[in-house]
């Protein structure tokens, strides 16, 4: 692979920001009125838009988190809709790497495409890494993706990214287009097996419109 | 080996293990729409990369579209700007599209089965979520994010983690006024919103094998609401005969080989699953949601259960005890990827027939397609519903996601046939949704309130 090295993700840190709450849901990360572009620029500044002119004390609103790396959540954590614009949001806005209970799925994987590393750890822990950071917001915390060690003041625990992931930082193969691109004969060997692609393609449609 | 139908598609679109442990997978149909693809083109044309199989790729232009005046230019002109970057990303890559026009528009996952693009044993991908609906024509289908699309642009493959498979029975009859929607927000809300993470979720069951394609559609559509990003039910007989005749299904003895391939390909039975899970039909009763997710429902003669300091009881204005029947709504909405089809605006027609939309209530029909749209005038659904007092529109997502001018206002409380009863999730802040079945929300665009629609049945044909 070309130019992976430079891309290897091994290292995500800084001053963190506690975000509580289960079933955070995409819809609220970026709500859908900031999808109707057709760039991701300036994502960052609509990040929980909704939730933050609710709640003026909202983590995203309160200045001892202004430029925080790490955001810290809980269960279910970008759940509903598959907009990347979700992680891009949040990634354009500062954040290098999200610890959290669980993720929804496709959050994640939408994450890992864009080299945001999404970790989780227990409850107990998660928990207590945002109780530090409420306390004492200067703690800069340390992630160490090859191991999944976070490293805050005192705290000292283990989180997990899924292997795939892991293994993608770490050798800088996030983005896997290239690689997907790399034995393309493979790609039409199994397309040319695959039964519907030719076998059945005697269809009645009208020539699809290609405008 | 016995196999489940999710192991044998997975392992005939395998292109590869790739050095991550991820597996490199063929998608044999993409879709695209306008709001999660245009960073992906742009992408591709960063790198020098072009469409892999536009032929496999087909587009409409569905989230944006207003569901009053579908002139074109859009008013919006955001909107209008999204439209043309599709048509012209479309038109360049020599894939095609149906733009907002064109009689076979509509929601992306209504119109993938309506025309037969949905086949079974396909593997679909399309940036959106909701994708999960083609599993009902036993179709493995996942949504994706916009490097996906890009992805999937460029290779026609997603690199991918494998899934596990849990296979949910649902055995025995519904009761009357019972509907898939319940079915699944009942699946929801006991299995939970995140229960289905790492899980391909497999329907079955007498009630399943009972059910229209329609009606699975329904229940696969809201997987992802589980926490299930993928969610099918395996093909048989109603799902060969669902797709006979539609214009991109197979064609005379092709139609026959691709039967007995979908065939082979169902689950065996004697299959082995990581998790089983089973419901009785008979006790699902009328489900509405009370809160921020999808998993925050309640039989709609339950008290609402729960913690009070619980953020969605504040957002909602409810209190735990109190009981959803009689809450009274401001907008009834019937529409969206999950109950936007004909057979959903049938069963909401039945219970409006005759009656009145309550003097308070904006209430709205939305078909999820032009065709839909076209057979149900031509049943005379427009009529029963306009003369009602619900205004009958343009085909499109429409209120379900607050991205085209269909939009709750204010702290307004919406009956409706979507999918996501989020914060926001309506286009307004503060607005508020239950989500319930197409025939409840015609019985609470009646009465007004939230209603058991199990009141309203008498002299409704079953």
């Amino acid at each position: 692979m070309s130019a992976s090295s430079s891309l290897a993700i091994t290292r995500a840190g800084g001053r963190g920001m506690p975000l509580r709450g289960d079933d955070i849901d995409t819809d609220r990360i970026m709500p859908a009125r900031f999808l109707k572009s057709v760039s991701f620029d300036g994502l960052e500044r609509h990040v929980f838009e909704d939730d933050r002119a609710a709640d003026p004390s909202h983590s995203f609103n309160d200045s001892r988190y202004s430029g925080a790396g790490v955001l810290v959540v809980n269960a279910n954590f970008g759940c509903g809709s598959s907009r990347e614009h979700a992680p891009q949001g949040l990634f354009r806005w500062g954040i290098k790497a999200i610890v959290g209970e669980s993720f929804s799925e496709i959050f994640r994987g939408n994450a890992t495409m864009i080299g945001l590393p999404c970790l989780t750890a227990d409850r107990a822990q998660v928990q207590a890494l945002q109780t530090l950071v409420e306390a004492s917001p200067e703690t800069v915390i340390d992630v160490d993706v090859p191991s999944g060690v976070i490293t805050a003041g005192d705290l000292r625990f283990d989180a997990t990214l899924p292997t795939a992931a892991r293994d993608a930082f770490v050798s800088g193969q996030w983005n896997p287009t290239a690689m997907l691109l790399e034995r393309f004969d493979e790609v039409r060997a199994v397309a040319a097996r695959l039964p519907y692609i030719k076998s059945f393609s005697a269809h009645t449609a009208s020539p699809p419109p290609r405008s | 080996m016995a196999e489940t139908l999710f192991h044998k598609v997975w392992n005939a679109h395998a292109v590869r293990q790739l050095p991550s442990g991820q597996t490199q997978l063929f998608v044999g149909l993409h879709l695209v729409h306008e709001v999660t693809t245009p960073q992906a083109f742009d992408m591709l044309r960063q790198h020098g990369w072009t469409v892999a199989y536009p032929d496999r790729t087909f587009g409409t232009i569905d989230h944006i579209v207003p569901t009053s005046v579908q002139r074109r230019p859009f008013l919006d002109v955001m909107a209008e700007e999204m439209a043309t970057s599709l048509e012209r990303n479309c038109r360049d890559a020599g894939i095609p599209l149906w733009t907002p026009d064109h009689e076979n528009q509509g929601i992306v996952h209504v119109i993938g089965p309506e025309l037969g693009l949905t086949q079974p044993a396909m593997t679909i991908a399309c940036g959106d979520s909701h994708t999960s609906t083609h599993g009902a024509l036993g179709a493995i289908a996942f949504g994706i994010g916009t490097s996906q699309v890009r992805d999937v642009l460029a290779s026609q493959c997603l690199a991918l983690d494998p899934l596990k498979v849990r296979r949910i029975d649902i055995n025995g009859r519904l009761n009357p006024g019972v509907f898939a929607k319940d079915v699944i927000l009942t699946i929801i809300r006991r299995l939970g919103v995140q229960g289905g993470v790492g899980f391909a979720y497999e329907y079955g069951g007498s009630l399943i094998d009972a059910m229209t394609i329609d009606e699975r559609m329904t229940i696969c559509n809201m997987s992802i609401e589980g926490g299930a990003r993928v969610g099918y039910v395996n093909p048989d007989a109603k799902t060969f005969e669902f797709l006979r005749g539609r214009p991109f299904a197979p064609q005379g003895a092709a139609f026959d080989r691709a039967v007995n391939w979908w065939k082979a390909m169902a689950s065996d039975s004697g299959a082995a699953y990581d998790d089983r899970v089973t419901f009785d039909a008979a006790a699902i009763e009328p489900t509405v949601t009370w809160g921020i997710n999808p998993g925050q429902s309640v039989a709609i003669n339950e008290p609402l259960d729960g913690d009070a300091n619980d953020e969605a009881f504040e957002f909602m204005g409810f209190r735990p005890g109190s009981r959803i029947t009689g809450t009274k709504i401001d907008v009834a909405f019937i529409g969206s990827c999950t109950n936007g089809r004909l057979s959903d605006l049938e069963a909401a027609a039945a219970i409006v027939r005759g009656h009145r939309v309550a003097p308070h209530v904006k209430a709205l029909v939305v078909p999820g397609s032009r065709a839909v749209s076209k057979a149900a005038e031509a049943r005379g659904l427009n009529d029963v519903f306009t003369a009602a007092g619900f205004e009958w529109r343009g085909a499109g997502c429409s209120m379900c996601l607050g991205m085209n001018p269909d939009k709750l206002e204010g702290r307004q409380l919406c009956a409706s046939s979507s999918n996501r009863n989020f914060k926001g999730r309506m286009g307004s802040p503060t607005g508020r949704t239950l989500l319930m079945s197409p025939a409840m929300v015609a019985a609470a665009a009646i009465a007004g309130e939230v209603v058991d629609v199990r009141t309203m049945l008498e002299g409704v044909p079953a």
